[in-house]
């Protein structure tokens, strides 16, 4: 009745449900004091550089009001840049300028914003505008990310990222998230975004969906869908994976995008990470939360050996 | 788990305790009847001293309330021991006619005693009465056996007997009335017998005197009949004064003496009498202590546990999404002060053309401080503006639009503003009609009557609803929306 699908055959196909992931996972598995890794960016990036992870670069970071016009020197040494509130929440906030010339910032959008626009986005993100609870924060600069020409005609506007759910340290799941004019260059699902999912031993494409339909075809670029396949999948399996040391959260959403010139990136790292990842991948979570949950292992695995597990069993 | 055992058994102890104990009703306007039984006592004082002995009702099944004693110039003790209870006027000196009042109020007891069957008491042996009076009772006892099986059955004949003609009964009767008669024959017969009297308690009811009664205990329980011509009115109360054959009234020193009954019903609230009970006890430190305006400031505050459980079962189990975890108990709160029609108008249009200004506020790039307060500042002015729209159309009820808590409106009116900037219009919609939804359910539970009873006078209740929203709490299960949100994976 009313298109709704009976809860038997949905815990039959493991699918989890948003009560499940709250009680099950993340409280089990996701040590409240250290949400602050993963909700302040910038900590985040810190921590990301001092284990190595490979992250966008960090240019510079606005802290008090009257350091806003100080970081425009910094903006002039680059061609683009990205504006993002550290403790900003679902990609608010972000603004990415793409080019700097005599006629001002040019947005991701085509948009052309003067430099009186630029101080007042910061101004917002200072004043908590973004933040989770409205508190005061943080204004960090990142270089642009040139994003890798396999993902040509894929995205409306935004970066493609990759969403890996990442569980105990094991990558058990991905999907390739792409903007589309109806999400507004916004790689959120609920608004419209494409979701790829992506089988988590190859890197290809499994199924496609958009607003919880399944679709063959970017709906903007009208690309093959299916033809995606993530080159050098396996080192985007480790990098993921190596986000469970530096994290320390057991029930992870690992967010990665790839640039052109260096390779995957971790953008950002989520403790609570949403739940469509099942539909465009066409299965529940649960069957492989469980597998790892059951594993018996005499030490903790380390980075390579949890990949080679998922590549081998799932 | 264990937690959520324990914080049941105590609502449901503490709301069976209220009601059981204290009375509380169930359900809220119940009403309970006061009688107010007054006696009039007169006699003609013969000049010398006095003592009236007054006896007073022992019915296990009525609670006395309260009593009053009016007498001129007499010295009065109320003495009451486990058998008996009376009261004592005394003057030394008293001639002509004396009038005193005795005064009681009578509820029915909550809880109905025991029928007192314990053990069969021993038939007493009576004196035998003269001859001829002796035969003739013998004859009709003689009569009525005979007619008869087993004790039900006697008792039944007796009472026909004592309708006929029969001419041994009319020799009986000429010494003792029928309710004697009946008594005599039954003790005779080794039956357990009680004569009683007692009072029907019939509202504005004037000079009425105790109707004589037979309490026997007939097949092993005790049965109370009425064997006057006068017959009783089953519907009405029966107030057991007397039991036994002590006096009524025993005055020394008077004469003429006579009794009058009035009675008059007073209807109470039921809560009322059972929190007057609560005062007069020791423990009367509580709720109702409190003063008056506290009182009701927690009749509204009480409410709000319901609503938190509507906005539990809303996100957890169905899977609504509304903006503000607790805002829509907030605008339910506003709800009650408002009514929901006008509530709802008043909060949908504030809310929609305080989007407008906000939207041109957005312009300004104001400071997220400031441009809060300055959206405080525009709802003050429009629920004004609205307010005196309303009186001058002679709206008046638009007018209790002010109930609603301004920086509540002001809030919602700037993170909706964000969420239509940043998610879009339909998310807006989502999220304001998820929380007017859960806002108007937790309305219409804070607003039903006999919830609303149940906060504020069973505490209890508010145990269970904790012990509701722990539960909810532990439930891992696919909420409803979820259901369809899923679809696609099932196929």
């Amino acid at each position: 009745m009313f298109g709704l699908a009976s809860r038997k055959k949905l815990r039959s196909r493991g699918v989890m449900g948003m009560n499940q992931r709250n009680v099950a996972f993340i409280a089990q598995y996701n040590d409240r004091k250290l949400y602050p890794n993963v909700d302040n960016k910038l900590k985040t990036k810190r921590l990301a550089q001092r284990h190595g992870i490979a992250v966008p670069e960090l240019l510079g970071e606005v802290e008090i009001q009257h350091g806003v016009e100080e970081i425009f020197a910094t903006l002039s040494e680059h061609q683009g840049f990205c504006i993002k509130p550290a403790k900003g929440s679902g990609g608010k906030g972000i603004l990415v300028v793409t080019k700097i010339d005599d006629d001002g910032f040019h947005k991701a959008s085509g948009e052309l914003v003067d430099h009186d626009y630029i101080v007042r986005h910061i101004s917002n993100i200072l004043a908590g505008l973004f933040s989770l609870g409205g508190s005061p924060d943080v204004a960090m600069l990142e270089a642009l990310i040139r994003f890798d020409p396999v993902f040509d005609g894929l995205s409306h506007q935004g970066v493609p990222d990759i969403r890996l759910i990442v569980f105990q340290g094991y990558p058990v799941m991905a999907m390739l998230r792409l903007a589309t004019l109806a999400s507004d260059g916004k790689a959120n699902l609920h608004q419209g975004a494409v979701g790829v999912g992506i089988d988590i031993k190859t890197g290809a494409a499994v199924a496609a969906v958009q607003h919880n339909q399944i679709v063959t075809h970017h709906p903007d670029t009208g690309r093959d869908l299916s033809e995606i396949k993530v080159a050098d999948w396996r080192a985007l399996l480790e990098l993921s994976a190596s986000c469970y040391e530096m994290s320390g959260l057991g029930y992870l959403g690992v967010d990665i995008v790839l640039d052109k010139n260096r390779g995957p990136l971790v953008l950002e790292l989520n403790a609570r990470p949403g739940l469509a990842i099942q539909i465009a991948n066409q299965m529940g979570l649960l069957s492989r939360l469980r597998e790892i949950e059951n594993l018996d292992r005499v030490r903790p695995p380390n980075c390579n050996e949890r990949v080679d597990y998922v590549l081998r069993h799932f | 788990m264990l937690l959520i055992l324990v914080l049941v058994v105590l609502g449901v102890s503490h709301i069976f305790h209220r009601h059981v104990n204290d009375g509380v009703p169930l359900t809220p306007g119940q009403q309970i009847a006061i009688w107010q039984v007054e006696a009039e006592i007169t006699f003609t004082g013969q000049g010398g001293s006095v003592t009236a002995t007054f006896a007073l009702p022992n019915d296990p099944n009525f609670e006395l309330i309260e009593e009053f004693t009016a007498s001129p110039a007499y010295g009065v003790s109320v003495e009451r021991d486990d058998e008996n209870s009376r009261v004592v006027w005394s003057k030394r000196e008293a001639s002509g006619r004396q009038t005193m009042y005795y005064q009681g109020s009578f509820k029915l007891a909550r809880a109905a005693p025991k029928p007192n069957s314990e053990t069969p008491p021993e038939p007493v042996s009576i004196p035998t009465l003269a001859e001829p009076y002796q035969s003739s009772a013998e004859a009709i006892l003689a009569l009525a056996v005979a007619q008869s099986g087993n004790q039900q059955t006697l008792v039944t004949q007796l009472i026909e007997l004592l309708d006929s003609e029969n001419q041994n009964l009319a020799m009986l009767r000429s010494r003792l009335s029928r309710t004697e008669t009946f008594v005599h024959l039954l003790q005779m017969a080794e039956i357990p017998v009680n004569l009683v009297r007692g009072l029907q308690l019939e509202d504005g009811r004037r000079n009425q005197s105790l109707i004589p009664l037979v309490r026997m205990y007939v097949d092993g329980e005790w049965m109370l009949r009425n064997v006057e011509l006068s017959s009783l009115d089953e519907a009405l109360p029966l107030l057991i004064w007397l039991e036994g054959r002590p006096a009524l009234l025993d005055v020394e020193g008077g004469e003429n003496s006579n009794i009058r009954f009035a009675i008059s019903e007073q209807r109470i609230s039921a809560l009322q009498d059972a929190n007057q009970v609560l005062q007069g006890s020791e423990a009367s430190i509580g709720l109702y202590n409190l003063p008056i305006a506290e009182q009701n400031m927690f009749k509204g505050i009480l409410l709000l546990p319901l609503g938190a459980l509507v906005v539990v079962f809303m996100r957890v189990i169905v899977g609504v999404r509304s903006s503000g975890t607790f805002m829509p108990i907030l605008i339910a709160a506003a709800f009650i002060q408002t009514e929901l029609l006008n509530g709802l108008i008043g909060f949908v249009t504030v809310v929609a053309v305080g989007l407008m200004i906000r939207s041109f506020l957005s312009h300004l790039n104001l400071l997220l401080v400031s441009r809060i307060s300055a959206v405080v500042i525009v709802v003050i002015a429009l629920i004004l503006l609205f307010t005196i729209f309303a009186f001058q159309l002679g709206l008046t009820e638009a007018l209790t639009i002010t109930f609603f808590p301004m920086i509540i409106m002001a809030w919602t009116i700037e993170r909706m503003s964000i969420l239509w900037e940043e998610e879009g219009g339909r998310e807006v919609l989502v999220q304001g009609g998820g929380s007017l939804l859960i806002a108007v359910l937790a309305y219409l539970m804070m607003d039903n009557d006999l919830l609303r009873h149940w906060a504020f006078n069973l505490l209890g209740i508010h145990a269970l609803i904790m012990a509701a929203i722990l539960l909810m709490g532990q439930y891992t299960g696919y909420r409803l929306l979820e259901l369809q949100r899923f679809k696609p994976l099932s196929e």
